[in-house]
Formats: structure tokens, C-alpha cells, sequence
């Protein structure tokens, strides 16, 4: 079994699609690693996987091994800088072209998911953030059975949830919740995403989405609540075109000055920036954010493991 | 041997299976099954020492007898508009509803909306009438109606408690799908939009077998304008070549914001690869505009009310305006029919 060396396996779900739950997985997997965690990202979104295109490893193809399919690495440990490895595996990598659709239904899905739980050669690691696609369907249900079934208790800690502030959206994700009570999956927290957007121009910070959903939900549901992050264009920039983030003087985010230094900004000119994403990640204002929230999701894991 | 994925099933295949009643299984499918409904089943070399083989072998394997029904219940709808987006959360209920009320705001037209989206419907909530029930009659199940023209079909209504997750999978959920084309009374209707879960998958399948013999209009496509979601709306997009729906049209949404401070634009999520309009140009299709990301658009949704009744004036309203106007050209009706110009 694949899953036996994995020392936590977390899932990221969302009724909501769109709310960030590739964006989130990518960020808990950055913070994870730069916290010293050797991680692996799963991704069982198999009409619309996004963690290749977020790691920038759309070209990468999946070998096969003895012990399974080999995983993609993002990057390598270093310790020297206190950084663990990632690695990634996805639906994607597998589809000859990219924009090829693929049109599956409900049973072929669920074997897809069951073989990427038990083929991919994940060799030992810390965490394992599993994304899934919106809804509470066929993928859901193959994972919660398999999970369920084939991880040890103290491996499988449980689920962090993903919601957008405006009242649309928490209406699905309270479903999710209702989902996880009932299948037995532990919600280790609840992140609401895109809560308030500060302008590039002005630092006036405005509630696009509505702002406190999430809170109110998770206090409903008596499920800890993990934090806001912010819409910061500078880390679309960073996923997009690699860009190492830059703010200008006197942007504040959650009371923190995070503008960048003018003589870094001069320096960077139009060179392009060939450091990895996680280096690059540290300039970025969720870096912060996500530091906190992975510091949470890192003791309720422990907590549900110990269980 | 597990699903090779080398050679994934074609997409021809599985869009040529004609959804049936399904047979009586005495044992859960296993992993290899062709799928009790095709041609191959109980014949296929993974059927050999399956419980079920004899059982799928019997099967009927002729068109479903539902389709002729769907036809003839949905021969009074005169136009069926798919909502489509590979990617979820681009805005595809959002725009569900307005192009409804769009249509609405002319007391002529009478329009449904179906929202086929089973684990996360959204639709009641937008439009206002999440607390109604549906009542069946002799004629059928009876729509909830949000205005005096515009009749509206979810899952949501048939729930005892509004937070339950619906926890189903395909095989259930298109059996929904077909119960609501086949047993709701829309009555005469002009327009019938359905609105879709995200990606490509048991839900499109089905509503695309159901409403083939009656006739789709065509689909309109969602997306916003990073290349994350480009990329998931190109699958789409395939997938309507494939299936051959057609395009009526690609949406970009959440495409600008206009800080309410210093009213300086900024791109949220960035168009990197040139956004909704470069891809429209890519994959040969009309571009029917770009909506700015305006949050009372989220907020008149989240309190179900008329974006287009509480602020006309808006810039995310006219961009709206003129892509009904688009898409009623593209259907081939009198834009100033469905929505008269602003006078300016």
C-alpha cells in the first residue's frame, strides 16, 4: 500500500467550486514544505485539475516504477534552508493534451481515485494534502470509503475546509460539513478565501465577496475556525508568470507592513527570476497568513492522529 | 489491470451510450466494468466470472424509452440554453439568474430556469425562493415561479432541512436530471436555462442525452479571465465539439474591479494568456463580453434580489445588458425584442 509511509493525510474540500481550494492545497503545501515537511500533493479534480498549471509543471509526465507511478518533484529538500521536499501527482499529468476534456462517469471516476490512492509510489512523507473537485459526489464518496477503509487512524487527521466569504457560497460548503459529519471525516478547520481585496493603488481594502462568512459557519458548526486570507493579485502573478511578488510602500495586510524595500524593487529589473516557487513564495503577503493557519492544521493533525 | 489511462475511453463512446434504465445488479460493479448500460456489457472481457454478467448480458440495450416523453413534455419550450464552465465558481449561477431576469424584465417572455447542479445548487438562494416546496399535481411537479415569468426547478426545494448534503453518486443524480425534464410542467415557455455543476462529467452527460431529440439551442460558456480557469473552460469547450452543442458564446466574468475608493481598475485575476476574448478567438467562438467584478452583483445575489432593478446604472449592468443583447443575436431572435437599448 502506497499510503503506509505517509505520516498525515489531509484533505482539502469545498461544496463551492472556484473558492480556492487548488490555490489553498498549493499554499498549505508551500508553507508545509518551508516549515521543514517533506509533502505531497494529490490531486483528484479529474475534469479540472489545476495543481499542475499552480506549480508550474504542466509539461511534466509521470513515469512508472516497480513501486507504482513516480510522482512529480517540485523541488527537492534542502536542508541547509530548512526546507522539506514536494512532490505532486495529477490527472493532468496523464492527458495527452491539455485541453482535452475528459468525459468520465461516476464509476470510472471512483476506480481513478482508488488507484491513485493505492499505485502512486509516494515513498515516505510528512503530509499528504489530497484537492478535490467541488461537490460532495462520486470522487468524495470513493475518497471518504477508501480513506476510510485503508489509511490507519492515526494517519487519515481529516478535512480542512475551503468557503468564500458571500452567503452563496457558505450555503454549499455547509453542505460539505454536513458531508464530513456524516461520513465521519474530522474538520480540522475552515479557511475563508477571498475575504477583502486591498487595491494596488489606494491600500483601500474592499469586501468583494462580502466578508466574516466563514467564521459565522464555522462557529455554527462548532468547527475551529482557521483564518481569512485575503485576494493578493501579486501571488495570481506569481503562480501565472512566476514573478517574485513586490508591494508597494505602505501596504498593510491583517495589520502587517509588508511592502517590499525600494532597493529590491530597482534590482529586479526585467530578468526573469529563476529561484523556485517556494523561495519566491516567502515574498508573498499570504506567505504570513498561511504560516499561521499551517501552524494550526499542523496541531489539529497531530491532536486527530493521536486520537 | 486497472483503467489504462494511455488510452482513455473515447469521448465519442461515452456520449454515444444512451443513458437507460438501469439493470438490477446482484453485486456493486467492479472496477473494470464496460458500465451496465453499454454495448459491451456482459460481454466484455472483464465481465467473465462477474456476478452480474448474465444480468447486464439481458439488458435492454435500446434507445431509452424516457427520451420520447422529455421531447414531448419540452415541445412547448421554444429555445434550450445550456450554462457550461469546466471551472466552478466563475460565475455560472450568477449569470444563470441575470440572464434570466434579463429576459424577465420583458413581461412577453416567459422563462425557466433548471439547475442541474445536485451537490451545491445555488440557483434558489439567487433568485429569492429558497424556502419554496415543490407541489406535484396530476400534470406533473409544478415549478416555483420567482416572478410572474420566470419558473424555477432545484434539488434544493425537495430538501427537509437546507444545510443537508446531498451525498450521491452519478448513477442517482441523473436519474434527478431526468425526473426534472421529465415530470416537471414548465407549460409554454420561451426560454429554458439549464444551469450545470462544474467540469465535464454525469450531469452534462445526461442533460445532453435527455434534451438531444428535443433540441438544445446551443451553450453559453463561463469563465474568468486567468489561465487556471481557461484552462478548465477549454475542456469544456471540447466537449461541446464533441458532443456537438453548440457555442452560442463565451462569457468572461469577474473581469475588472474598480476600487469604490480611487475607482483605480485593477485586474484580480490577472489575464496572463489574454483572457476570455484571445480564447474565443483560439477555439472559433463568439465572445459576448466581459462583466466587471462589481460586489452588489454577490451582494443582490446572496439577498436574491434584481441586480438589474437595484442598480441599472451600473457598469456591470450595461455590460450585462449588451451581452443579452449579444446572445439574442446569436440565437437568431431581435435584440431590441428581448432587451430594449438603453436609451442614451
Amino acid at each position: 500500500m502506497s499510503l503506509s509511509k505517509i505520516k498525515h493525510i489531509v484533505l482539502v474540500l469545498s461544496g463551492k467550486g472556484g473558492v480556492g481550494k487548488s490555490s489553498v492545497t498549493t499554499q498549505l503545501a508551500l508553507s508545509l514544505s518551508l516549515a521543514g515537511h517533506s509533502v505531497g500533493v494529490l490531486d483528484v479534480d479529474l475534469t479540472g485539475p489545476s495543481i499542475p498549471r499552480m506549480f508550474a509543471i504542466e509539461d511534466a509526465k509521470v513515469t512508472q516504477a516497480p513501486g507504482g507511478w513516480l510522482p512529480i518533484t517540485v523541488h527537492e529538500a534542502d536542508p541547509s534552508d530548512g526546507i522539506g521536499s514536494l512532490r505532486v501527482m495529477s490527472l493532468g499529468f496523464l492527458l495527452p493534451r491539455r485541453g482535452d476534456a475528459v468525459v468520465w462517469r461516476g464509476p470510472k471516476k471512483t476506480a481513478m481515485v482508488r488507484q491513485f490512492l493505492s499505485d502512486v509510489f509516494w515513498d515516505e512523507l510528512d503530509y499528504l494534502l489530497i484537492d478535490t473537485p467541488p461537490g460532495t459526489s462520486d470522487e468524495h464518496i470513493s475518497l471518504a470509503e477508501t480513506l476510510l477503509q485503508r489509511a490507519r487512524p492515526e494517519q487519515f487527521a481529516g478535512a480542512v475546509v475551503v468557503t468564500t466569504p458571500q452567503a452563496v457560497a457558505t450555503a454549499d460548503v455547509r453542505k460539505e460539513l454536513n458531508f464530513c459529519s456524516k461520513t465521519g471525516i474530522q474538520v480540522l478547520g475552515v479557511v475563508e478565501n477571498m475575504s477583502g481585496f486591498v487595491c494596488p493603488n489606494c491600500s483601500e481594502c474592499t469586501n468583494i465577496f462580502m466578508n466574516g462568512g466563514g467564521e459565522v459557519m464555522a462557529n455554527d458548526f462548532g468547527v475551529p475556525f482557521l483564518g481569512r486570507v485575503p485576494i493578493d493579485p501579486q501571488f495570481l502573478v506569481l503562480i501565472e508568470a512566476g514573478t517574485r511578488p513586490t508591494y508597494p510602500v505602505g501596504t498593510e495586510v491583517n495589520g502587517r507592513d509588508i511592502s517590499t524595500p525600494i532597493a529590491t524593487v530597482k534590482s529586479q529589473d526585467d530578468t526573469p527570476d529563476t529561484a523556485p516557487l517556494v523561495q519566491k513564495y516567502r515574498d508573498c503577503s499570504l506567505a504570513p497568513i498561511f504560516h499561521t493557519i499551517t501552524a494550526d492544521v499542523i496541531i489539529a493533525a497531530d491532536i486527530a492522529n493521536q486520537k | 489491470m486497472a483503467p489504462s489511462l494511455e488510452a482513455p475511453e473515447t469521448v465519442e463512446d461515452v456520449l454515444a451510450n444512451p443513458l437507460k434504465q438501469k439493470p438490477q445488479l446482484v453485486a456493486p460493479e467492479p472496477e473494470h466494468c464496460p458500465g451496465p448500460d453499454s454495448e459491451q456489457a456482459g460481454v466484455a472481457d472483464s465481465c467473465a466470472g462477474c456476478p452480474n454478467q448474465k444480468i447486464c448480458a439481458s439488458a435492454p440495450k435500446g434507445p431509452d424509452p424516457d427520451v420520447p416523453l422529455i421531447t414531448a413534455r419540452l415541445a412547448s419550450v421554444k429555445h434550450k440554453i445550456l450554462v457550461l464552465s469546466g471551472k466552478g465558481g466563475v460565475g455560472k449561477s450568477t449569470v444563470t439568474c441575470q440572464l434570466a431576469r434579463a429576459f424577465a424584465t420583458n413581461p412577453d417572455i416567459t422563462v425557466g430556469v433548471m439547475d442541474t447542479d445536485i451537490c451545491g445548487p445555488s440557483i434558489p438562494k439567487m433568485l429569492g425562493v429558497e424556502s419554496e416546496t415543490i407541489h406535484i399535481s396530476s400534470a406533473g411537479w409544478s415549478p416555483a415561479w420567482a416572478m410572474d415569468n420566470l419558473a424555477v426547478m432545484s434539488i434544493q426545494f425537495m430538501l427537509p432541512n437546507r444545510d443537508d448534503a446531498i451525498i450521491w453518486r452519478g448513477p442517482k443524480k441523473n436519474g434527478l436530471i431526468k425526473q426534472f425534464l421529465k415530470d416537471v410542467e414548465w407549460g409554454d415557455l420561451d426560454f429554458l436555462l439549464v444551469d450545470t455543476p462544474p467540469g465535464t462529467s454525469d450531469e452534462h452527460l445526461s442533460v445532453n442525452t435527455f434534451l438531444k431529440e428535443s433540441g438544445i439551442e446551443g451553450a453559453v460558456i463561463v469563465t474568468t479571465p486567468q489561465e487556471v480557469s481557461l484552462l478548465d473552460v477549454r475542456k469544456e469547450i471540447d466537449f461541446c465539439r464533441k458532443a456537438d452543442i453548440r457555442v452560442l458564446g463565451l462569457i468572461e466574468n469577474m473581469s475588472l474591479f474598480v476600487c469604490p475608493k480611487c475607482t483605480h481598475a485593477s485586474e484580480i485575476f490577472r489575464a496572463t494568456t489574454g483572457g476570455g476574448r484571445a480564447l474565443a478567438q483560439e477555439m472559433g467562438i463568439p465572445f459576448l463580453g466581459s462583466v466587471p467584478l462589481d460586489p452588489r452583483i454577490g451582494m443582490s445575489c446572496d439577498y436574491g434580489e434584481s441586480f438589474f432593478d437595484s442598480f441599472p446604472d451600473s457598469p456591470a449592468c450595461k455590460a450585462l445588458k449588451s451581452v443579452v443583447r449579444t446572445l439574442a443575436d446569436q440565437i437568431g431572435l431581435d435584440p431590441n425584442e428581448i432587451m430594449p437599448a438603453d436609451e442614451s
